[in-house]
């Protein structure tokens, strides 16, 4: 008789299904420890929708509106452009949660968060650092980051690097505006920029 | 090179892994080997040069903290077999045969491995051979091997 395979086959379903929950925090804990967790991501709740945010020991690398991007799309995408050693590890981005809490709340008006400017390199790093220098509830013009990232003529150019800022919201891209006024585009749809002028007072 | 995302190998194999070390390394050291095992993973991971058989990948790393365990516990002063599961040891419900799975983990490792993969994975035999890093006909050769002492062990 041949029973032996079919006794461990179904003995089988006496084995636990998965492994417990708790062993994924346990694991992304040490994985930190050690040295070895280069990008922790996580989902916040906003007023805008769901919000995917992910940090590296540098800092916050990654903040995506989940309606506009697929979570797995933006997690594909870290482990091309950042590391490919990417875990949920919401426990490693509680203050940024807790700071864009804060600030949707209007009780938060400058982010106090270190920023791993990565995924910005080029022009359009220069770029959205002269974005994060537009304080809350002031705006500024595409022509005027331009000039402020040392080349006043590429006024398109830099419309493009702010429809690739990798942290709306937390780099204030939706504070720079067409010159003249009108709101010109948003990374994740111009009802957003909208809502977060409004939020600021820019907007009535 | 291009590696998916270590989350979705996580999401991927976890069970397949937590289930192989539970199986092999017995539900004490389950929890411990699933660390040892995902940590050694993350540790190499980047310098990985091939991505198309991560599971099997995954569970020769099992394999290897499945045999440290083992011998940590051969290590120790008393038989681990006469001294009741401390109170802290997390408790993995193994029902079924409790007994047969014992004595699936006093096979030689290779054979152990070899038959927990077969029987409730359905493994391949490339596959297996690739977790084994022997040829294929060594990989039979541990399964037939592992079932042929389970018959004349384990009698219910």
């Amino acid at each position: 008789m041949n029973d032996i395979e079919t006794t461990l086959r179904k003995s089988a379903a006496g084995l636990p299904r998965t492994a417990p929950d708790e062993l994924d925090t346990l694991l992304a804990e040490r994985a930190a420890a050690e040295g070895l967790l280069d990008v922790a991501y996580a989902s916040a709740d906003s007023p805008l929708g769901p919000l995917f945010v992910a940090t590296t020991p540098r800092g916050l690398v990654r903040v995506a509106y989940s309606e506009f991007r697929s979570e797995s799309d933006v997690v594909e995408e870290l482990a091309r452009k950042v590391s490919p050693r990417v875990l949920e590890a919401p426990a490693r981005l509680d203050e940024v949660r807790r700071e864009l809490d804060e600030y949707f709340d209007g009780r938060r008006t400058d982010f106090d968060l270190p920023i791993d400017w990565s995924l910005a390199p080029g022009f359009t790093g220069k770029v959205l650092h002269e974005t994060a220098r537009i304080g809350f509830g002031r705006t500024s013009t595409y022509a005027e980051v331009a000039r402020g990232a040392g080349s006043p003529r590429a006024v398109r150019a830099a419309g493009n690097a702010l429809g690739a800022n990798p942290m709306p919201v937390v780099v204030p891209c939706h504070r720079v505006l067409r010159t003249g006024g009108a709101l010109g585009g948003y990374t994740g749809g111009v009802e957003r920029k909208e809502f977060l002028l409004r939020l600021e007072g820019v907007l009535g | 090179m291009k590696l998916p995302p270590f989350q979705t190998l996580l999401e991927e194999h976890r069970s397949d892994v937590y289930r192989f070390c539970v199986a092999t390394a017995g539900p004490a050291e389950a929890d411990d080997c699933f660390q040892e095992t995902w940590i050694a993973a993350l540790r190499a991971y980047p310098e990985l040069r091939r991505a198309d058989n991560l599971r099997a990948w995954l569970l020769r790393i099992a394999h290897n903290k499945a045999m440290d365990l083992h011998r940590a516990r051969a290590r120790r002063p008393l038989p681990v077999e006469s001294v009741p599961e401390p109170a802290a040891a997390p408790q993995v419900p193994l029902d079924g045969e409790p007994e047969l799975w014992g004595a699936v983990r006093e096979l030689p490792p290779k054979q152990r491995t070899a038959v927990f993969t077969r029987t409730v994975l359905g493994m391949p035999y490339e596959e297996l051979a690739s977790l084994l890093e022997s040829s294929e006909d060594a990989a039979r050769r541990n399964v037939f091997e592992g079932l042929k002492k389970l018959r004349e062990e384990w009698n219910p």
